[in-house]
């Protein structure tokens, strides 16, 4: 037993509670800029994190947490895009009618759910940890009372998400009673046993059904578009990024980690998963006008492309998949923040808003411009890399398994089908001839800071592969598959 | 260092500078172009003169330089040149200069222009240094995006949209299947590197099997022949090109389009031997399906932009041809033409950007009788018009010659269809055109054109005495292809093959002619 390792989730649920609290003595002006505390704290328990020991395995409650090189990850990443989001917050906080210290509050609370997954090595602490996550979120989802999308968002997602939580834990019954234990590394020991029991294998498929719609894949892609477009950009951001990271990482530990012999069999089903949600996310989004339905979509796509990975089962692609993750928080973080900024005086996200943003403010046209490229998958910007990982993660399994080439031949498709209407967003910066509002845009410092990291990130990750490249596959190296 | 970091250094060093210099300083940015452009050219030119006296490496490369980059993948930054880049890095480096002079065109979004531009040319040189695929497509790529977000920004004409559309289609998926097959191959050889050096020698010496060959060969073949606009993925070229700004044109017509044929001569010859045999016959056949039937579409264009764009297409051919002849001297001389045509096709566009710019249209039926107003642009028009039906004299003459020789032993069906290609349908639409846009009266026009002054000149200038050089002496560029392209042709056939020997003395013979 060892309470101590969980001393970085205690800590973000203690500043939920003493925002909460301090709310209470906060002056109505200065509530907004309780935001910025909130994402120095957050800032600061992430420089702590890098002090925290984890080169080695350690656990707690009876192997049910795990501190490991791959939780540490992601725990780093959740603080990282925690900060970001609630920066964000601030700066979108004038949407907000009431209750601004609530809304930094319950996102320190899902962040907490979000890092208690990257440690659950237990299906009934990934199952609180991810209702700790969905729960907070149907709040945030619908955070904007006054209005009526932002409430259809959050119903949506309440409906959707009760859904597939009611599907997982029935999943996870039928898994309990077959396997006999909730623990994921009892399970993977007895896995060659259970490998031709039907019950466990139709419990670990609810799972992952289950999931997926964390992560916005087939079949579970519906919500996306609504949702994203509905929900205040800031949690929009926060289920983009933490919302799929936090399904990623737990993909990770049950495909790798539970039962690999039954994903082996499984891959074909993996791999149909993961093209047809790269197809429909990137089909679907070329006929968007609302940047935010754009971000929903090509969420649906990315989510194919990180199962690529994934289906490929082996070192290259969990390592490629924690690099296109990192990459992505940047890339998309990037587009979200220029979206609350430049699109402030608006009601709606409509791409024409952006008309003469290159005018209006050359550091968010050249951040978008950025996003949208590194999205795309284009060299010198980290989505370059991480796709260039993830292919080659699947190529190399495409000896074995001839599929794999099809389902790179698809990711193709779909990479070009992207740049369509990736370069579409671009377009409605630069293009317009008939000039729109061009009032000057000033950007507030902590945006500006926010722009600055996450384009050093986009292009460091996209430059210098090598250093970030050693720490995914170190943290990948824990998958007790691929030992 | 090697003068290659240099010659890739400075205007991705210029592009990082532009980005942080407010963006009301416009001349400012114009000069650290031009700057930047001309210290590429100053190395570039340095280098090609010491080229013979420098020291030769691992795998016949000279000014090699290797950094590794990330080894956990074996990528490294490895730049090296022998024959067969060392022309295409000065023809590079000499359009990028000349496509900076003409930028004089572009009054909107200054700073975003200059700084693309500046991104394209360090992405083009950097992808004909690269010795190392990983680096040899992320240059690709980088040189690749700006294309099209310039012909989207600064592009022309009602079909700009399509055409920065079309041309961002095509060449994804060009660039994309390369990858693939790039990849493919990285895998398959089990090294764990990118060292094209290394995986030259190594598949020297172990080749794939004949299966994993024909399997990743026609990724290569359509990856790298999409983005060359192989016939009959063609289409993207001309629309794309006369809808681009001009330097653009001719940085992408001219440069960087003959990185698929680059890619093609040292990657997918070598390291494919037995596959590339046996595709022989389908390389010829595409290559002369692009010199007929794009010669034949050049002749029905009224836009004289769209008849330079579907005669540059149609000159691809002839480098295909040469790469399918497999010989020495096939190869040389489609090398050659890589270099003639890049300036050829720099020089045309560049010139056709100009009359745009003065008469405001260029439909070969509005245009007539510029030779008046304009004596030099006419002149040179003409000039350039001639070197591109192969008059001798002209560097296109002496690197279409070697490849109608170097197929002829093994294709000579294919060479007599090109040889009519290239001297009768290509005769027919660069004289047409000449006649329409230079000579004949001149029409009414919203006002006089005027001809360009000495600074406007230069760049016309610097590329027809390139094309007059390497045309009067081609064994300036011969001499130096020449062994590397005999390395190549052994690599793939295995020996030197009498062919080849018989083309070395007929190419002994030539030189001693020149």
């Amino acid at each position: 037993m060892n309470t101590s390792l969980i001393s970085l989730e205690l800590a973000v649920v203690g500043l939920g509670l003493a925002f909460l609290l301090l709310d209470l003595w906060t002056p109505a002006e200065l509530k907004r800029q309780l935001g910025h505390a909130a994402a120095v704290c957050t800032a600061l328990l992430f420089v702590f994190s890098f002090f925290v020991d984890a080169s080695y395995v350690r656990e707690a409650f009876a192997s049910a947490y795990v501190m490991d090189p791959l939780a540490i990850y992601f725990k780093r990443f959740f603080l990282l895009a925690g900060t970001i989001v609630l920066v964000l917050q601030v700066q979108y906080a004038d949407r907000i009618k009431s209750g601004i210290s609530e809304y930094y509050s319950l996102t320190l609370f899902a962040l907490a759910g979000m890092m208690f997954t990257a440690s659950a090595m237990n299906f009934a602490v990934m199952f609180a940890s991810l209702e700790l996550v969905t729960i907070t979120l149907y709040v945030l989802t619908s955070f904007q009372r006054n209005r009526l999308e932002s409430l259809e968002a959050g119903v949506k997602y309440l409906i959707m998400g009760g859904l597939a939580s009611a599907l997982m834990v029935f999943g996870i019954a039928f898994v309990y009673g077959s396997a006999g234990s909730f623990v994921f590394i009892d399970i993977y020991e007895k896995s060659s046993t259970l490998i031709g029991n039907s019950v466990f294998l139709i419990g670990l498929l609810l799972v992952l059904v289950g999931l997926a719609f964390k992560i916005a894949a087939f079949p579970y892609q519906i919500w996306a578009p609504d949702v994203y477009q509905g929900s205040p950009a800031p949690t929009t951001a926060l289920l983009a990024v933490g919302s799929k990271a936090a399904g990623i990482v737990l993909l990770l530990r049950i495909i790798y980690g539970v039962a690999p012999g039954v994903m082996h069999q499984w891959a074909p089903v993996l791999i149909a998963i993961s093209a047809i949600s790269i197809l429909y996310g990137n089909l679907c989004a070329i006929a968007q006008t609302s940047l935010k339905r754009l971000f929903g979509y090509s969420s649906i796509a990315h989510a194919g492309y990180l199962l690529l990975g994934l289906a490929a089962l082996n070192a290259t692609g969990a390592s490629a998949v924690l690099y296109y993750l990192t990459g992505y928080l940047f890339t998309v973080l990037a587009g979200f923040a220029v979206l609350v900024v430049a699109l402030q005086q608006l009601d709606s996200d409509d791409l024409s808003g952006l008309a003469g943003l290159n005018e209006r403010s050359p550091l968010l046209a050249t951040a978008m411009t950025m996003s949208m490229v590194s999205l795309a998958g284009i060299p010198p910007l980290a989505g370059f890399f991480g796709k260039f990982l993830l292919f080659k993660a699947a190529l190399e399994e495409g000896a074995m398994q001839p599929a794999f080439y099809w389902l790179v031949a698809v990711a193709i498709v779909g990479v070009v089908i992207s740049i369509w209407y990736y370069f579409n967003v671009i377009r409605a910066i630069y293009w317009p001839r008939q000039k729109a509002d061009l009032t000057p845009i000033t950007v507030p410092l902590p945006i500006k800071a926010t722009l600055a990291l996450c384009m050093a990130g986009m292009l460091f990750l996209g430059i210098f592969p090598s250093i970030p490249l050693e720490l995914t596959s170190r943290a990948a190296a824990v998958l007790p598959w691929l030992h | 260092m090697s003068p290659l970091t240099y010659i890739i250094g400075w205007p991705l060093l210029m592009a990082v500078i532009l980005a942080f210099i407010p963006r009301n300083y416009r001349v400012l940015m114009r000069l650290g172009t031009l700057l930047a452009t001309f210290l590429s050219l100053l190395v570039a030119v340095k280098m090609f003169v010491q080229f013979g006296g420098a020291e030769v490496g691992l795998g016949g490369y000279r000014f090699v330089q290797q950094v590794p980059w990330v080894e956990s993948l074996g990528i490294s930054y490895y730049v090296g040149v022998d024959g067969i880049n060392v022309g295409l890095i000065l023809m590079g480096a000499l359009v990028a200069f000349a496509a900076a002079c003409v930028s004089w065109e572009i009054k909107t979004h200054e700073k975003e222009y200059y700084l693309l531009l500046l991104v394209m040319t360090g992405g083009i040189l950097g992808a004909f240094s690269s010795l190392d695929l990983f680096f040899f497509y992320f240059f690709h790529e980088l040189a690749l995006v700006p294309t099209f977000i310039m012909i989207g920004i600064w592009g022309r004409g009602a079909d700009r949209n399509f055409a920065t559309f079309q041309i961002t289609m095509y060449l994804t998926v060009g660039a994309l299947i390369a990858l693939a097959g790039l990849v493919l191959l990285y895998l398959e050889a089990g090294l764990n590197t990118f060292d094209l050096v290394r995986l030259t020698e190594h598949l020297q010496n172990n080749p794939l099997k004949a299966g994993a060959q024909n399997f990743i060969f026609p990724f290569l073949l359509f990856g790298f022949g999409i983005l060359v606009s192989l016939w009959p993925f063609h289409s993207w070229a001309p629309v794309g090109y006369g809808s681009a700004p001009t330097a653009t044109a001719m940085l992408h017509a001219g440069v960087l389009k003959k990185f698929g044929l680059y890619g093609l001569i040292k990657i997918a010859l070598p390291l494919l031997p037995n596959a590339a045999q046996g595709w022989v016959h389908v390389i010829a056949a595409l290559a002369v399906g692009n010199i007929l039937y794009c010669g034949w579409v050049a002749m029905r264009q009224r836009d004289l932009n769209l008849l330079i764009g579907n005669s540059s297409v149609a000159h691809m051919g002839f480098t295909f041809l040469g790469l399918a002849s497999l010989t020495l001297i096939g190869i040389t001389g489609a090398v050659t033409v890589m270099i003639a045509h890049g300036l050829l096709a720099a020089l045309t566009f560049g010139l056709s950007g100009y009359i745009y710019n003065e008469t405001g249209t260029l439909d070969t039926r509005k245009l007539g009788g510029l030779l008046r107003p304009m004596p030099f642009i006419g002149t040179a028009m003409v000039m350039a018009m001639m070197a591109g039906c192969g008059l001798p004299g002209f560097a296109n003459f002496a690197g279409e010659l070697l490849v109608l020789f170097g197929a002829w032993n093994s294709l000579s069906g294919f060479v007599v269809a090109a040889a009519w290609g290239a001297l009768v349908v290509g005769a027919v639409y660069m004289l047409r055109a000449v006649r329409n846009v230079v000579h004949g009266p001149l029409p009414e026009l919203e006002r006089t054109p005027r001809d360009a002054n000495a600074w406007r000149k230069l760049p016309f200038v610097l590329l027809l005495a390139a094309l007059l050089w390497f045309g009067i002496f081609p064994s300036v560029l011969v001499n130096k292809i020449k062994p590397d392209a005999a390395r190549i042709v052994k690599m793939v056939t295995g020996s030197e093959e009498p062919a080849t020997a018989q083309a070395m003395a007929a190419l002994k013979r030539g030189d001693a002619k020149n």
